[in-house]
């Protein structure tokens, strides 16, 4: 089974959903979106780590603990991050993030 | 207990007495007597250097005491005093009890007020006592820091541009200063052993010349810019024309004396063989401070303007005699140290308390003065004869100290630059008498002038205080004198053992 | 060695008086303080006198020559090693003379200021000033080495200022004073550096090493080190200057006439016959370093002096105020006794112009002094400086008119009244050294007695001007004064000078040169005689030559321009071109750069916080570009 699909897949795959996480980190103005694209970057980090373990050190399993250890990680994230923005849209009634602009300078 | 270490003590706890006042008239009772006291303790140190010389003691620094602060860094508390020195404390003393009676009549803020005028003296006395140099160094950092307040607070006009400039600008200098202090400290042994901030022991050794070369200018300069040395000096017609008039009589009269005192005692006494070196061209700089200081004060018309820019002539001679670098030159600076800060404080004085009568300081605004208020006019006149040299009056003695040990060079260029220097005494006689002439004498200018007061008790206390000391220097300079040449035998030995050919 | 230790009783009395009407003279009933000056003057007074007799006469001197004794001497500041400057007494010829002139024309002028000041606010401050005056004078001849001199020199210009400032309130008052300190204090920074130089190549101030024949200053090794000029030339120029500042020589006479705007007491006692003889005195003090170390720059010396005394002279025949003819008279007659010490030599009978200068020094206190009190007096009584308003006074003024008279003869040289003597032997010594200045001499003793006599004529005699309060005589106090003085001013030629006052303290012979005396007063009297023709009565004929001199009388009346000149270079060019330009350029060049830099670093944060948007998309924005830029970097071009 592992014959048929080369590791190169998995990095391309991997490779775009981090430029696509990054870009819609970047051009999204709504906090929601923002931190789905940062899961999209987490998870495209973990399908790397996954997949070199696999292809490179089958023997080892450091690459899925590292895996578990972000997916446990980006859910507290998650809920923390959320729980923020629904403060942030509790005090300015909207979660665009350039209105949360009254902590600068 | 050490007694110089009361200098440092006294106004801490004048501060402290000051918190438990109530009102103003306790204020400045307290501060007077704090104060008073500070001035009898200075008259009783001047007492015992005398004696303890005249019993023979011929230690560089007495009333040595010794104290580790922060050992990892080798610094310590380390006090100490000379001819030098003590004179200066006196003159400190002097300053800021006539200071005290001088804003008798502050009433804004007036606790916080005094509380910063006399934290501002415990820096200038703790920098005159201290023998470390970093010790120095924050002293100098407590004496500056509360110019900023006392000026952005109780000043007039633009004051808190006048005093950020100020305080910007002296900043500046103490960040060269801190270079320079580092430096210092980590060549104070050049050949191994600990490192210290001690001024004795570095003076000792001789910094490597290259450091010296590099270290040199940042210490003078960085003192230079607090004694006003061009072109670094145009914090001064600002801060002294927005400053309350005790913060100016301190401020010209004792904190541009740091200045001098500090590049005499850090910058030549420590790196001799740079300062020769580079002399020449400080003593360009700063023959040009005293002609252009006093071209500039003709120009003026702000009474406060004139004597920033008279201050820059006359602090500009401080460093050009200091330069010199001769027994004689160097004594006349001290000299014209302590002249110039009575002198200017008196003058400081006196401006505020006129300008509290006027409520104008434009000369042109005013007229004929002295009939109404004679006896703050006749104060005038002395302090200006005095800023002009006459003789029996201060500043004669120490600018002839100054011009006659200048001229004993030998070379062109001392010769010019000391000729150059002298002709400051037709200036200052004319933008001094054309102040004289405008302010007090003529017909009185506005009918509104002619109910004025003359001078009160308290004001009285503080201007004869100052004009007494003057013409004590004037006419019996010879204690001083000596007393400060004795002391600066041991420097004039370790700068003038110096052999290496300047560039002129 | 005789003792003189208490002359020094004779400066310290003044000062001593001064702090006490000073500090507490507006406590006192006026005429007690003035009572106070005149009797501390009147102690010192005799004290002089004593020391004069004593030094002459009865000490037996004279045998062994007149040496310099030094009575006190103090250490007042130690300078170098070998420099100090010392405080004390000095007495020798010159200086014992100077003792009597100063203190006998003071207390003249303190009995005559109880009249002529009468009533004036400030009346104790006045005489506290005078007191001040004569304690600095006093000090100042009495000094033992230059920089003593230096120091009263000094003091007198500010008594000088503060009493020609006197009248404080009046504007012209004001900005004569003004003059006076600023121009004698330029002429005494010549002196500081004359001081500077000569001290540093002889490595003392004092007065007896200095001008001891084998002294360091004499024997200082010649050879031109400037402009030809040896070191010490150059140091007795410089030093000259300040006595040409302080003496009104010509160009920096121009203070003087402008100097009148104080009391006439004042003018009589300090821009008559003390202070402005200052110069006059120092190049005698010095005489011996000039006459035989640096005979350039005493031939400076007798050509200012001349020049002086012609420009003067001239000046002083167009000049309407009777305070200012004075002035350029007094101008004129300092310029005889510079030019005097200028052709003199040294020793012996060469020295006579020495001699001859200080006897015309002595002479010239008593008849100038009496001519500036007299003018006192008729100015006190017609209330007027200008002779336009007087004439005819004799009538009124009887005691003021004789003595103004004996002392307008006098200045005009003729025996035997005490001008003649000593103007006789400037005369002479002027003919045996240069006949140039010989002749600028004989012209200017024809100028004097003309333009004295048409003072005198103007005044008492002339057209009677209708007065409106009928003018009185003086009161005792101020015509005792004058009778002294016309008195002195008539016997004072018999004093055997030549005997007493010599360059080098060893008596001489000298006789009056009838060859040179016959024409000198011969040409005094054509002086009186064209004054008389003009003046004596109304007539037109001054104002015919007026007209027929035209432009040269214009110029003369305008005293040449000099106030002009010196207008134009401290107005325009000090205060305008100098002052203002320095008072800006550290406005707007030096501050501006200093507030420059603060700006410049307000600015550029304000540029660069943009950058601290707090907009973390913006942020991970820069940080990706700068990520993959980096990548590429690393990856195509190292």
């Amino acid at each position: 089974m592992t014959g048929t699909i080369p590791l190169q897949y998995f990095l391309v795959i991997s490779t775009l959903m981090f430029f696509i996480g990054i870009y819609g980190f970047l051009t999204r103005k709504n906090l929601i979106t923002m931190l789905m694209s940062i899961e999209l970057i987490l998870n495209s980090v973990n399908i790397n780590f996954v997949a070199f373990n696999k292809y490179l050190y089958p023997q080892n399993l450091q690459g899925h603990f590292f895996t578990l250890i972000i997916i446990a990680i980006a859910a507290a994230e998650a809920a923390v991050a959320i729980a923020i923005i629904i403060n942030i849209y509790r005090n300015f009634r909207s979660i665009d993030v350039d209105n949360v602009n009254e902590m600068k300078f | 207990m050490n007694i110089l270490s009361l200098f440092v003590l006294i106004p801490v706890l004048t501060i402290i007495a000051i918190l438990f006042t109530s009102n103003m008239k306790q204020t400045r009772i307290v501060s007077a007597i704090g104060m008073g006291i500070q001035l009898i303790v200075a008259g009783i140190l001047v007492y015992m250097y005398l004696a303890e010389r005249n019993a023979g003691n011929t230690a560089d620094m007495l009333f040595y005491y010794d104290a580790v602060w922060f050992p990892t860094l080798n610094i310590h508390y380390t006090i100490g005093v000379d001819g030098i020195s003590v004179a200066m404390i006196a003159l400190t003393a002097i300053v800021v009890f006539a200071g005290i009676f001088a804003s008798w009549m502050v009433d804004f803020l007036y606790r916080e007020f005094f509380i910063s005028l006399i934290l501002l003296a415990s820096g200038v006395f703790g920098f005159f006592i201290s023998l470390d140099i970093f010790t120095m160094f924050l002293f100098y950092e407590v004496a500056v820091i509360p110019m900023y307040l006392l000026i952005g607070i109780w000043g007039s006009g633009p004051k808190e541009y006048s005093a950020m400039k100020l305080t910007l600008m002296l900043m500046a200098g103490s960040a060269l200063l801190f270079v320079a202090i580092l430096g210092i400290y980590f060549y104070s042994a050049p050949a191994g052993g600990v490192l210290t901030f001690n001024l004795l022991e570095i003076s000792k050794n001789t910094i490597p010349i290259e450091m010296q070369r590099f270290l040199f200018p940042f210490a003078f300069v960085g003192f230079g810019i607090l004694g006003a040395l061009f072109p670094f000096h145009t914090w001064s017609p600002d801060g002294h024309a927005s400053a309350p008039t005790a913060v100016s009589m301190l401020h010209a009269g004792v904190l541009m004396k740091l200045g001098g005192y500090g590049a005499f005692r850090v910058a030549i006494y420590l790196m001799p063989e740079a300062a020769h070196e580079q002399a020449w061209i400080f003593i360009i700089l700063t023959s040009i401070s005293v002609v252009y200081g006093a071209f500039g004060a003709i120009a003026q018309k702000d009474l406060k303007y004139i004597n920033a820019y008279s201050s820059v002539s006359h602090c500009g001679l401080v460093l050009f005699a200091i330069l010199m670098m001769n027994q004689t030159a160097m004594n006349g600076a001290i000299i014209q140290m302590i002249s110039h800060g009575l002198m200017t404080a008196l003058f400081f004085a006196l401006i505020g308390m006129i300008y509290g009568r006027t409520h104008t300081r434009l000369i042109n605004e005013m007229g004929g003065l002295m009939k109404v208020i004679p006896f703050l006019g006749v104060v005038y006149v002395i302090a200006g004869l005095a800023s002009l040299g006459l003789p029996g009056l201060s500043g004669f003695v120490a600018e002839m100290t100054i011009f006659v040990g200048a001229y004993q060079h030998t070379d062109t260029f001392h010769r010019v630059a000391t000729i150059v220097a002298t002709s400051s005494i037709v200036i200052t006689a004319v933008y001094i008498l054309r102040v004289v002439g405008i302010l007090l004498l003529g017909p009185i200018k506005d009918d509104h002038y002619l109910h004025l007061t003359d001078a009160v008790w308290y004001e009285k206390l503080s201007t004869l205080t100052l004009l007494l000391s003057i013409a004590a220097i004037g006419m019996a300079p010879l204690w001083l004198s000596d007393m400060i040449n004795f002391s600066l035998g041991p420097i004039i030995e370790k700068i003038s053992g110096v052999t290496i050919a300047g560039l002129f | 060695m005789v003792d003189y230790t208490y002359t020094l009783l004779i400066p310290l009395i003044p000062f001593v008086f001064f702090l006490l009407i000073g500090l507490t003279g507006h406590k006192m009933k006026p005429i007690i303080s003035g009572l106070i000056g005149t009797v501390g003057l009147g102690i010192a007074a005799i004290l002089s006198y004593l020391t004069a007799i004593r030094y002459f006469w009865t000490d037996h001197l004279a045998e062994t020559g007149f040496k310099s004794i030094k009575a006190v001497e103090v250490t007042w500041l130690h300078l170098t090693d070998k420099l100090t400057i010392n405080l004390g007494v000095l007495i020798d010829p010159i200086s014992v003379m100077m003792l009597v002139v100063i203190t006998t024309v003071s207390l003249m002028v303190h009995i005559y200021s109880l009249g002529y000041m009468k009533g004036e606010r400030g009346f104790h401050r006045f005489f506290a000033f005078l007191s001040l005056f004569s304690f600095s004078m006093l000090g100042l001849v009495l000094a033992t080495n230059i920089f003593q001199m230096y120091i009263f020199w000094e003091l007198v210009g500010v008594s000088s200022f503060l009493l020609i400032g006197f009248y404080y309130q009046k504007p012209s008052a004001v900005a004569a004073s003004k003059k006076a300190f600023i121009v004698t204090r330029f002429a005494d920074l010549g002196f500081l550096i004359g001081i500077l130089i000569l001290s540093f190549n002889t490595g003392t101030f004092d007065f007896q090493l200095l001008t001891s024949p084998t002294g360091p200053a004499i024997t200082m090794p010649g050879g031109a080190a400037f402009m030809g000029l040896s070191v010490l030339t150059w140091s007795l120029i410089f030093i000259f200057m300040g006595g040409a500042g302080k003496s009104a020589m010509f160009p920096l006479h121009i203070w003087l006439p402008d100097a009148m705007e104080g009391p006439t007491p004042v003018s009589a006692l300090i821009h008559a016959a003390t202070m402005v003889v200052a110069g006059v005195y120092l190049v005698a003090r010095l005489f011996p370093v000039y006459a035989l170390g640096a005979p350039d720059a005493l031939n400076v010396v007798a050509w200012v002096g001349g020049i002086s005394s012609l420009f003067a002279a001239v000046i002083a025949c167009t000049q309407t105020d009777i305070k200012r003819v004075l002035a350029y008279s007094t101008m004129s007659q300092i310029g005889y006794m510079m030019l005097a010490l200028g052709v003199s030599g040294y020793g012996g009978h060469d020295g006579l112009g020495f001699m001859a200068g200080n006897f015309h020094l002595f002479t010239h206190a008593m008849f100038k002094a009496l001519l500036f009190l007299g003018a006192g007096a008729v100015i006190h009584a017609v209330h007027s400086n200008d002779m336009k308003d007087m004439g005819g006074l004799r009538k009124y003024l009887p005691i003021t008119h004789i003595t103004f008279l004996i002392a307008c003869i006098t200045i005009a040289g003729i025996p035997p009244l005490s001008g003649f003597f000593s103007k006789d032997e400037i005369m002479v010594a002027a003919w045996h050294h240069n006949k140039i200045l010989f002749s600028i001499e004989f012209l200017v003793a024809g100028l004097t007695a003309f333009y004295m006599f048409r003072l005198y004529y103007s005044i008492f005699w002339g057209k009677a001007t209708h007065y409106h309060h009928t003018p009185h005589e003086a009161p005792f106090v101020m015509t005792i004064p004058l009778m002294v003085l016309a008195f002195g001013s008539i016997f004072a030629g018999f004093l055997p000078f030549h005997a007493l006052v010599t360059s080098d303290g060893m008596p001489f012979e000298a006789h009056i040169d009838w060859s040179i005396a016959i024409p000198s007063v011969l040409v005094g009297l054509v002086g009186i005689a064209i004054a008389t023709m003009m003046y004596f009565k109304v007539s037109l004929l001054p104002d015919k030559m007026a007209n027929n001199f035209g432009s040269f009388y214009k110029w003369a009346y305008h005293k040449f321009y000099m106030d002009e000149v010196y207008l134009f270079v401290t107005k325009k060019i000090i205060f305008r071109y100098i002052s203002e330009p320095v008072a800006w350029f550290d406005r707007h060049v030096v501050d501006a750069t200093m507030v420059g830099i603060a700006t410049t670093t307000e600015k550029t944060s304000h540029l660069i916080k943009g950058m601290q948007s707090g907009r973390i998309q913006q942020y991970g924005y820069v940080f990706v570009t700068g990520a993959i830029a980096l990548v590429l970097i690393f990856v195509y071009l190292w």
